[in-house]
């Protein structure tokens, strides 16, 4: 009997039939697709991205030279070289950041006793010449300062967790 | 004055060549437009959204319309690749011998009373005969390759078109009887009366039978293992690029158009109304047989291939030969039969 109501049900092809309704059905939903240019995801204020060195209101830059982002840097993406400033402060004479060892882990950031080096929400660059991986302590600090609201923003809304 | 430019310009629309060539242009965009429709669809039943950003003059409303035509630039402008040890005459050939039974069995479709290139009276076998030409481009197309992920291909869709060929034709036995002609405008003109007078009714099973053996014939999916890719790339067209490659993709889409339109003439009337013969809808403009129709039919069949593409997986070699064998065959033979009982008892009416 078995037998018979398998061979009907597969002659009607009632199981298709509940495939296409499927199938329709979806065919109306509202889709998931993000028109991605136009459209965003948010980002986590903790999101990790290009990175950036940030100034002291007063234009001082905050890097001390201490070298802990260097030493803590698991992919040693960073290299750093410092030299005593005419105040006898100690000052970095290079930053470069090789983004294409980066891997983003945040650890630099962390490790900053003064909140210099940040990672940014910025995911969206490029490079189109052999060599322009390697960003310099200039280009560092004029992200930075272009970016320094959005940097201190993100920080205040990550401040009450930490 | 108005009606002596338009007589002209209907003679010169009505002069073989031209009208030829007119609808091979609307062909080729109908066919652009389906792939764009696949997309579409298929997406849109994956809950994604498709092609969704080449337009023309960057008109926002047309995002997206414009990437069938961005495609077809791209491949004709690519390479044509000739494979080492290709057999480059059959190579070059195969295409052509795909395309040209695709596009010359429009012929005899009748799309509205007398709209039709060749009023023959064996369109039907005509019909067949072309459509079965269609897998000898496949075929050559895997054997001059000289590929063997091609030549499987070209086995597999030879095999598989054979065996639905006859189910096929099986199918459209019923109709014969019913319209007793071969002509496809007496089949349509057979088929007058209200909705339940086309042959969908009363050959259900074969029309159900001759949809299914359609979309195998034209290797779609769920009856795609010509081309297979997950197991064997693409199938007979691995080594085709460029415009070649265009010119397999024109052929499909155009055979998948062609079953389209055969089916609606076959089996649900091609241009009559749905409404013909109802009460009061019945003698209104919507009632009288119109293109439209036709149109309106043909659409809804194309779009039951991309429905049936989007819902169904693939079936496997064997499945597929158990299918048209020891499935449809038999139900087509059973329903020829019935269908001859049903004429002697009175039941149907011969319509011619």
């Amino acid at each position: 009997m078995n037998t018979v109501v398998r061979y009907f049900k597969s002659l009607m092809l009632i199981e298709l039939f509940k495939g296409l309704g499927v199938t329709m059905r979806y065919f109306g939903r509202p889709k998931f697709t993000l028109r991605y240019p136009e459209e965003k995801t948010p980002k986590s204020n903790r999101f990790r991205g290009l990175h950036a060195l940030r100034r002291y209101p007063n234009g001082e830059e905050r890097c001390i030279a201490c070298k802990l982002c260097e030493a803590v840097c698991p992919a040693l993406a960073i290299t750093i070289e410092s030299t005593q400033r005419e105040d006898g402060t100690r000052r970095t004479t290079r930053y470069d950041i090789d983004l294409f060892k980066c891997i983003y882990c945040g650890f630099c950031e962390e490790s900053c006793p003064v909140d210099s080096i940040v990672e940014t929400d910025l995911h969206e660059y490029h490079f189109e010449n052999r060599g322009e991986n390697v960003v310099t302590k200039a280009q560092l600090l004029a992200i930075g300062d272009r970016f320094e609201e959005q940097i201190a923003a993100a920080r205040r809304q990550d401040a009450a967790y930490r | 004055m108005l009606e002596t430019v338009w007589n002209a310009v209907a003679a010169i629309l009505a002069f073989p060549p031209v009208a030829v060539a007119l609808f091979m242009v609307a062909l080729m965009v109908t066919v652009a437009i389906y792939t764009l429709m696949e997309r579409k669809v298929i997406g849109f039943m994956q809950v994604r959204m498709g092609p969704n950003w080449i337009s023309f003059f960057g008109l926002p409303f047309l995002r997206g319309v414009a990437q069938p035509f961005a495609d077809v630039i791209k491949l004709l402008v690519k390479e044509v690749i000739l494979p080492t040890n290709a057999n480059r005459y059959l190579f070059m050939i195969a295409p052509l011998l795909a395309i040209v039974p695709a596009l010359s069995a429009w012929a005899v479709v009748p799309f509205a009373e007398n709209w039709v290139f060749a009023n023959v009276n064996a369109g039907l076998l005509y019909v067949l005969a072309l459509t079965s030409m269609g897998v000898y481009g496949i075929i050559v197309a895997g054997w001059a390759s000289n590929s063997k992920y091609a030549f499987l291909g070209a086995m597999r869709s030879a095999a598989q078109v054979v065996s639905y060929e006859i189910a096929m034709g099986f199918a459209l036995i019923g109709v014969m009887i019913l319209a007793g002609s071969l002509n496809l405008q007496e089949i349509v003109l057979a088929q007058q009366g209200n909705i339940f007078d086309w042959y969908w009714f009363p050959l259900l099973p074969l029309f159900v039978v001759y949809l299914i053996s359609g979309v195998a014939e034209t290797n779609r999916a769920p009856f795609d293992v010509a081309e297979g890719e997950s197991e064997i790339v693409a199938g007979f067209h691995v080594e085709y690029s460029g415009a070649a490659f265009a010119v397999f993709f024109l052929a499909e889409y155009a055979n998948m158009i062609l079953i389209a339109a055969l089916t609606t003439v076959m089996f649900v009337g091609g241009w009559l109304s749905p409404f013909a013969g109802l009460p009061g809808v019945g003698d209104s403009l919507l009632g009288k047989p119109h293109i439209g129709w036709f149109l309106v039919k043909m659409v809804f069949f194309m779009f039951l291939f991309l429905w049936f593409r989007a819902t169904f997986p693939r079936y496997r070699y064997d499945q597929i030969m158990r299918l048209g064998w020891k499935v449809f065959i038999p139900i087509t033979i059973v329903w020829v039969m019935v269908t001859a009982v049903m004429m002697l008892g009175g039941l149907v009416q011969r319509g011619v």
